[in-house]
């Protein structure tokens, strides 16, 4: 019994082994700074979503008076965060037609309800802090993390336009070094004769916002998108907790009856 | 009450069925950890139907609507997450708690004469789990749903002549669309719960004819009976004292679902895949397509099987064999002891072989096959090819052989004899 036990442990232990050792990771992305519990981050992302996204991205799962989840109350988000025409248990929709946003982008924009259960918080953070100037792209811009992407950067009037630091290194090992160096979102890759290059990106033009604002604009929206995408998640942790406590009573008490019945067998 | 009983009784079994069932049924007092699965097999099968009457009061099986009303579930409906967790948690755990109980049939040798109907029983069980699981994963319809059930449809195709009309006959449509959804929610909401039911009665009416096994294998049954009890000296009533213990088996194992579902309910995408959450979409075929968790070590079989004459149709048929060689299980086996803790070396390698490479296939079919890379270029043989794959078909090969070479590597095996009672 006690073998099976290790062995099976051994086996497990193999393959959660094998499971970190594919990890290889050559975008190294930074950790999005989300905070579920922050009400106030989460109403100023709902801003910037309604502002700057809800005009080609829809959130059709999503209705206007949810937002009441945030702190807010109906008539703040009738005034502040949707056109007069919309019904407050509206959904948000845009205008915009999958087709037109064919023509116009090459793709549709996604839908965001639920894009951060897709990508993560952490990949739409770098995401959007990932955006540099590009003249090779029919936009104009291109980005570390999603490359060719067909989005614009909607928003570099407040980020300021960044361009790609690209530096070679001889072999692999160089490279990972100053890829931790950065201290910030970059993409190690292979370049031919086995070098490898490490891409960055710098500040080029400044925008309306500096750097550190531009980064806490784009956490609050995140943040927001990860709200968006279960807005059940405080009170499914906050009824969890609960439902452990209880449980883990009703447990001690069927455990004590158990041990008095079986106190007969012998 | 007891006039009500009496009333009853006249008229319709109750009593007797309670009593041959589980009120009166005897039991060995030995049960480990192990013997809890069964019982936990059963409590998650009506989670799964209770949970899913409620899904079905608000899910549309209609492709335009079908991902939009999950959304509004987990969304609109009051505690409609709650609901929908419960559901896709009890999915997976399910699958957790089946295999579980499958491994200590295997260890304690519960197959063997006289429990050869129950365990025949408990594969068809797991046959229609396994379908149960798969048409209700395309109800979502997310790309993973849609793609999923693709890969699947499409490995009833490459059954040569038949193939093409077989995987069309499916679908309902030359394509997965609307006309599947709404087969594959009828199935999955009627036709393979009832049989599943229908075969849970048998499994359990089988059981408590023969008497169950136990650890030791030791047959409690047929011992002499105490005259004052009318026991067999290892028997006992499972009902109080397997009731309670079951009671408490069922608050743990509810410890642990909760903690995955108000905490994890997608288990870092392996109850929950991300791309689940992308709306099926014909025309985007996702990067890289996996199963849900518990289909994976077939699955790694199936990529693992190279083409033959032009045809996939051999990985399928080796997959098939995998899943369908647990009905031999009974006569494969020709060891003179049932329990592992009387069997020698030789069966505890060949099992342990079984589970590694089980879990290792796993892993494999949850990930693409380049996860570790290529042999050398200038190897022989091997040269090139993906070490994932040939590693995959080297475990396969174990799996298989751990059934093929059964009733040799059995009835070789140096065996410990059997006591006449259980091991305090």
């Amino acid at each position: 019994m006690r073998r099976i036990a290790h062995v099976l442990a051994i086996a497990l232990l193999l393959a959660s082994g094998a499971a970190c050792a594919v990890e290889s990771g050559d975008l190294r992305l930074v950790t999005a700074p989300v905070n579920r519990l922050d009400d106030e981050s989460l109403q100023r992302g709902a801003r910037n979503f309604v502002n700057y996204c809800l005009s080609c991205h829809s959130a059709r799962y999503m209705r206007y008076n949810r937002l009441t989840d945030l702190g807010l109350d109906v008539s703040m988000i009738q005034d502040n965060l949707m056109f007069a025409t919309d019904k407050v248990g509206n959904p948000m929709t845009v205008a915009m037609t999958a087709q037109e946003g064919k023509t116009w982008f090459g793709t549709p924009p996604p839908d965001l309800t639920v894009e951060a259960r897709v990508r993560g918080h952490d990949w739409i953070y770098n995401y959007l802090i990932g955006f540099y100037r590009d003249d090779k792209t029919a936009t104009g811009w291109n980005n570390i993390v999603f490359p060719n992407v067909s989005m614009p950067h909607v928003l570099w009037e407040l980020s300021g336009s960044n361009k790609l630091v690209e530096t070679e290194f001889d072999d692999r090992e160089k490279a990972e070094g100053a890829a931790i160096a950065v201290k910030g979102l970059s993409l190690i890759e292979p370049k031919p004769g086995g070098k490898w290059a490490v891409l960055s990106i710098a500040p080029d033009v400044p925008g309306q916002m500096t750097r550190v604002e531009y980064e806490a604009f784009v956490a609050d929206l995140v943040n927001y998108l990860d709200y968006m995408a279960e807005p059940a998640k405080n009170r499914r942790i906050h009824v969890g907790m609960f439902v452990l406590l209880f449980l883990g009573l009703l447990f001690a008490f069927a455990y004590w009856t158990k041990r008095e019945y079986w106190k007969d067998v012998h | 009450m007891q006039k009500l009983l009496h009333w009853i009784d006249a008229r319709f079994p109750l009593t007797a069925l309670w009593e041959s069932q589980w009120g009166k049924y005897i039991a060995p007092k030995n049960f480990n950890f192990w013997y809890y699965f069964g019982s936990l097999a059963l409590f998650v099968l009506v989670l799964q139907i209770v949970t899913g009457i409620f899904l079905t009061m608000n899910y549309k099986p209609d492709a335009t609507k079908a991902f939009e009303s999950v959304e509004y579930i987990m969304r609109d409906v009051d505690w409609g997450w709650l609901i929908r967790y419960m559901h896709s948690t009890g999915a997976s755990m399910f699958f957790v708690v089946v295999y579980l109980h499958m491994f200590r049939g295997l260890m304690y040798g519960s197959y063997r004469k006289p429990r050869e109907l129950t365990w025949i029983f408990g594969v068809f069980i797991y046959l229609a789990l396994m379908a149960e699981a798969f048409f209700g994963y395309l109800l979502p319809w997310g790309q993973m749903s849609y793609w999923g059930a693709q890969v699947i449809v499409n490995l009833f195709s490459t059954v040569p002549l038949i193939g093409e009309d077989l995987g069309t006959w499916i679908r309902g449509d030359y394509t997965i669309s609307d006309i599947t959804l709404n087969r594959f929610f009828a199935f999955h909401v009627a036709a393979v719960p009832l049989v599943l039911i229908a075969i849970v009665v048998a499994h359990f009416m089988a059981l408590h004819e023969t008497g169950s096994n136990n650890p030791d294998g030791v047959d409690v049954k047929h011992q002499p009976k105490d005259p004052k009890t009318g026991l067999p000296p290892d028997g006992i009533y499972s009902h109080p004292y397997y009731t309670i213990k079951d009671i408490v088996g069922v608050i743990f194992f509810l410890v642990v679902f909760s903690v995955i579902m108000f905490f994890v309910p997608d288990m870092w995408g392996y109850f929950l895949e991300a791309n689940n959450f992308i709306p099926a979409d014909p025309l985007k075929t996702p990067e890289h397509i996996a199963p849900v968790w518990y289909f994976t070590p077939y699955y790694a079989m199936l990529r693992a099987v190279p083409s033959f004459l032009g045809s996939q149709f051999w990985g399928v048929l080796v997959m098939a064999i995998a899943v369908l060689i647990f009905f031999f299980l009974p006569w494969l086996d020709r060891g003179p002891v049932r329990s592992i803790r009387y069997r020698g070396v030789i069966y505890k390698s060949w099992l342990a072989a079984f589970v590694i490479s089980f879990l290792i296939l796993g892993y494999l079919g949850v990930v693409p096959v380049t996860v570790w890379g290529q042999f050398a270029e200038n190897m022989p043989i091997l040269g090139g090819a993906d070490r994932a794959t040939v590693i995959a078909r080297f475990f396969t090969i174990v799996y298989l052989l751990f059934f093929f070479l059964m009733p040799w590597y059995t009835k070789w095996d140096r065996t410990k004899p059997v006591p006449d009672r259980v091991r305090a």
